[in-house]
């Protein structure tokens, strides 16, 4: 893969001075996280809006993760830069209220250290009790995403975390998620957390391993992206089935004996591909807690150039044989109480991209099927997610023209490529046993990518 | 089944697709091909890190250094390295073989699981000494004075720098395998017709079989190649007739490289267990190993051919089980040769050899040539040596893993006047 040799000078001591005084931008060094890691590597501030109903939950998830918590009055005096700012914004029920954003914020986003994160809560508008109240939680939508943009340059995210009543239990793993590096190239989201008991929420004993005992399948594992997902998982102590096509069994064999999984040769477009993925897992142990559909292709040219099979294999790989696989692993019972299902989406299935319409068009798909898919899951006390990874340094994005690669990367709040395991972490988060209240959600792994919604 | 034994079940098996000659896998080693079966099947297990009861496999060209070839294999895979190995070599027979070591520890309940396999690399052969200069640099050694020593230097000739490399002969007699099977074919009278026949349908079925993705579980690409390499989907009867006898000579000689297995490179693996390790590992058993038989004929002086040794070791394993040879699902029977495969069939059909040789009052009779070789065989597919019994094994197994229920009859003929036979069961 070839790195991001630009990133690289200007971030050295030459090269610094040198696009600063250019003007170029300058793409902060993203922190990932690594083994040991704790969740937040300095203070918390935390806020809250009058009226709000999340500061107790919140208050209690950030003692869970070991957070300093600093109230915004004391955090100028209690000195040192805060890791990341929290607020509780669901008490806005007007717009003149919405002021309390800026009273919070105004005064400690300078002091938000590099990496740092924001996250602000909100109530879904259709909860919200008025038409003045869902107007206001609306409307901090667009100033969490354009906080996003006024911090990405620092390495730091901003998120709004819409919390259905009911799903003041199953914040945790979406907190310690997007407060720590592991949501490093998550950036300006919108995420839902629906009402969830405790049946469908199960906190892990060990944070560093929410995935022990769970049993997890990615397609398209052999390299890129699935290599990544499959090897993240693994860390977090899921077994997992790496499966992908038979001419990559080389590479998958190696990467299933690399993580301690097991590998499965199974083109997804053959039309017995679902009846033998359900007799293999039926034959070994009989489940699968969390389903990954990440095996994807692309066959770019304009819609006027593009040749039939072009259209046909891309919307076959990338979205009807997900359909076939999904329908096969729910009807069969393969997935049960507590299964999470992940697809990987795209930002081009959101935004569009020229040269894309079939891509585009299987990758919105997809988000179509997992919007379907969730009120059933939610039924069966399963959920069904979505990622939309943006620009993702692998060898794909290796092969590109150099200006439209170059464009790609820095078209982002972060002014950079993402890379495979900030798409495998986010997935790792969506598949947790405590994930229970998310469902339906499309999750974009962008770095805010300034294309799309 | 003995009833006083417990199960040997074989749960799978990995090789990688077979390559001819000096192609894909010129430079590949003995030890690069069997650590990536076995690695293959390790994945497919989910089995690493894992101690099993041993890993027993062979292989028929290797170099003398090669001495403990299997457990460098173990030692490099993903297994775990307290899983001790053990080489055999017994031919074209060898990792039927060791299928037949591994399965028997497993009934007498000295392991729980293992791995039978078998590997041949006919192009990273060993090339070893001329044997004149061999001896003179142990004779060097063992001189202690430099007068003896110049003595022995100057016995040195330039035609002793000429290595010499393994050939595929008979030490005995001097004749290849190929030679000795077409003095065979000429006694049994095997015409070219049939034996092209066997070669094409092989081709066909192997093809098929990859076709349909039977070998997605059993096959892992290894070095860019993904199918066999000798396989050759578009054979017909035309195109093997254009070829010209290789082995036997005279107007009647039909042995061609169509109708022979090709010189070939690979490894193979299977995994066996008990019962209960299957279970305890939640991997479904696709078949049981219910007996097995090896004979050995006297060619050299005898009135056997070198690969007739199966004609008699079936029977005998038939009559030890309580079986008639029409009380079988699928029929193995490694193609070395077209014409062994159709000598083999004739002789049991053949009432003068099963009453006189086999002791047998009536013939053995003819078998459902639908239930032979249906997924192709050697001819096909190619034929590693050591490789084939092991390839062979797990391919029954899932063949009647797919059928659900069923008996299947293997039998490998061996160099060396040797041949193995074994059956596999899967009870409903």
């Amino acid at each position: 893969m070839s790195g991001d040799r630009y990133q690289a000078l200007a971030n050295s001591a030459l090269g610094s001075a040198f696009v600063k005084r250019l003007g170029l931008p300058a793409p902060p060094p993203l922190e990932r996280h690594e083994p040991g890691m704790p969740v937040v590597s300095g203070p918390v501030v935390f806020g809250q809006a009058r009226g709000g109903r999340l500061a107790e939950p919140v208050r209690d998830i950030l003692r869970s993760i070991g957070a300093r918590t600093l109230d915004a009055a004391t955090a100028a005096d209690e000195g040192g830069r805060p890791a990341a700012l929290v607020f509780d914004a669901t008490g806005i029920d007007s717009s003149p209220r919405l002021r309390a954003l800026y009273d919070f914020f105004h005064p400690v986003i300078a002091s938000l250290g590099r990496n740092g994160r924001v996250v602000v809560f909100t109530t879904p508008a259709i909860e919200a009790g008025s038409v003045a109240a869902a107007t206001a939680q609306r409307a901090i939508e667009g100033f969490v995403r354009s906080v996003a943009k006024e911090v990405g340059r620092y390495g730091s995210t901003a998120q709004l975390v819409e919390v259905a009543a009911g799903g003041e239990g199953a914040m945790e793993s979406t907190i310690r998620f997007l407060l720590s590096a592991r949501s490093a190239y998550v950036d300006g989201q919108a995420i839902h957390i629906e009402a969830a008991d405790g049946d469908r929420v199960v906190p892990p004993a060990d944070w560093e391993r929410p995935l022990a005992g769970v049993s997890a399948a990615v397609t398209g594992a052999a390299r890129g992206i699935g290599e990544s997902i499959a090897a993240t998982l693994a860390d977090r102590g899921a077994e997992v089935l790496c499966i992908d096509i038979p001419p990559a069994g080389e590479a998958l064999s190696r990467v299933a004996n690399g993580i301690g999984g097991t590998s499965l040769a199974l083109d997804i477009t053959d039309a017995g591909a679902p009846q033998r993925l359900a007799d293999h897992i039926g034959g070994r142990g009989g489940r699968i807690d969390a389903f990954v559909h990440n095996a994807g292709i692309t066959r770019d040219r304009t819609i006027a150039r593009m040749p039939p099979e072009n259209w046909d294999m891309v919307v076959d790989v990338n979205l009807s044989s997900q359909e076939r696989l999904t329908e096969a692993l729910l009807e069969g019972g393969l997935i049960g109480a507590r299964g999470r299902i992940v697809s990987v989406s795209s930002v081009s299935g959101i935004a569009g991209n020229r040269g894309q319409t079939n891509y585009a068009t299987s990758k919105a798909g997809v988000i179509g099927m997992v919007r379907a898919w969730a009120p059933a899951m939610r039924e069966r006390s399963a959920t069904i997610n979505a990622v939309a990874p943006g620009f993702i340094e692998t060898q794909m994005t290796a092969a590109m023209p150099v200006g439209t690669r170059e464009a790609g990367r820095r078209m982002n709040s972060l002014l950079q490529g993402g890379k495979p395991v900030d798409v495998a972490e986010t997935i790792a988060w969506l598949v947790s046993p405590a994930s229970g209240g998310l469902n339906g959600n499309v999750v974009r792994v962008c770095g805010q990518q300034l294309l799309g919604a | 089944m003995s009833p006083d034994r417990r199960n040997a079940a074989v749960l799978g098996g990995n090789r990688i697709p077979f390559a001819r000659r000096d192609r894909e896998y010129a430079h590949a080693s003995d030890q690069d091909m069997l650590t990536a079966a076995i690695d293959g099947l390790v994945a497919r297990f989910g089995l690493q890190g894992q101690r099993l009861g041993e890993v027993a496999a062979g292989g028929v060209l290797k170099r003398s250094r090669d001495f403990n070839l299997t457990r460098e294999c173990v030692l490099g895979s993903a297994l775990a390295p307290e899983t001790p190995a053990y080489d055999v070599q017994q031919a074209c027979g060898t990792s039927l073989e060791t299928t037949i070591h591994v399965a028997n520890k497993i009934r007498l309940g000295q392991i729980e699981s293992g791995i039978a396999g078998g590997y041949d690399t006919t192009s990273d052969a060993p090339i070893e000494l001329n044997d004149d200069l061999r001896r003179l640099l142990l004779d060097l050694n063992r001189t202690r004075s430099t007068t003896g020593r110049l003595a022995l230097l100057g016995r040195l000739r330039p035609g002793q720098v000429v290595p010499a490399t393994p050939r595929n002969e008979e030490p005995r007699t001097g004749l290849s395998m190929g030679e000795h099977q077409a003095i065979s074919t000429r006694r049994w009278g095997i015409t070219r017709e049939e034996q092209d026949e066997i070669a094409v349908e092989s081709h066909h079925r192997l093809a098929a079989a990859y076709d349909r993705g039977f070998f997605d579980d059993l096959v892992t690409p290894f070095l860019g190649l993904e199918r066999d390499g000798n396989l050759r989907p578009d054979a017909s009867i035309e195109k093997l007739a254009g070829m010209k006898p290789v082995f036997g000579d005279g107007p009647d000689a039909s042995m061609t490289a169509g109708n022979s297995t090709p010189l070939t490179d690979g490894a193979s693996a299977a995994l066996l267990a008990s019962d209960e390790w299957a279970a305890e590992q939640d991997l479904p058993v696709l078949a049981h190993f219910v007996d097995a038989e090896t004979g050995a004929v006297d060619y050299v002086h005898g009135e056997s051919g070198l690969l007739e040794a199966p004609l008699y070791a079936v029977p005998r394993l038939l009559e030890r089980n309580g079986l008639d040879l029409q009380d079988f699902d699928y029929y193995e029977i490694h193609e070395a040769f077209a014409s062994q495969v159709a000598m083999t069939l004739k002789a049991w059909q053949d009432p003068a050899f099963c009453k006189d040789r086999l002791g047998l009052d009536e013939p053995l009779g003819a078998i459902d040539r639908d239930k032979l070789n249906v997924n192709g065989s050697s001819l096909a597919a190619g034929h590693p040596f050591g490789a084939t019994g092991a390839r062979i094994v797990a391919t029954l197994a899932k063949l009647l893993a797919e059928r659900g229920s069923g008996r299947g009859l293997i039998s490998i003929c061996a160099a060396g006047g040797m041949g193995v036979a074994a059956i596999l069961e899967r009870c409903g």
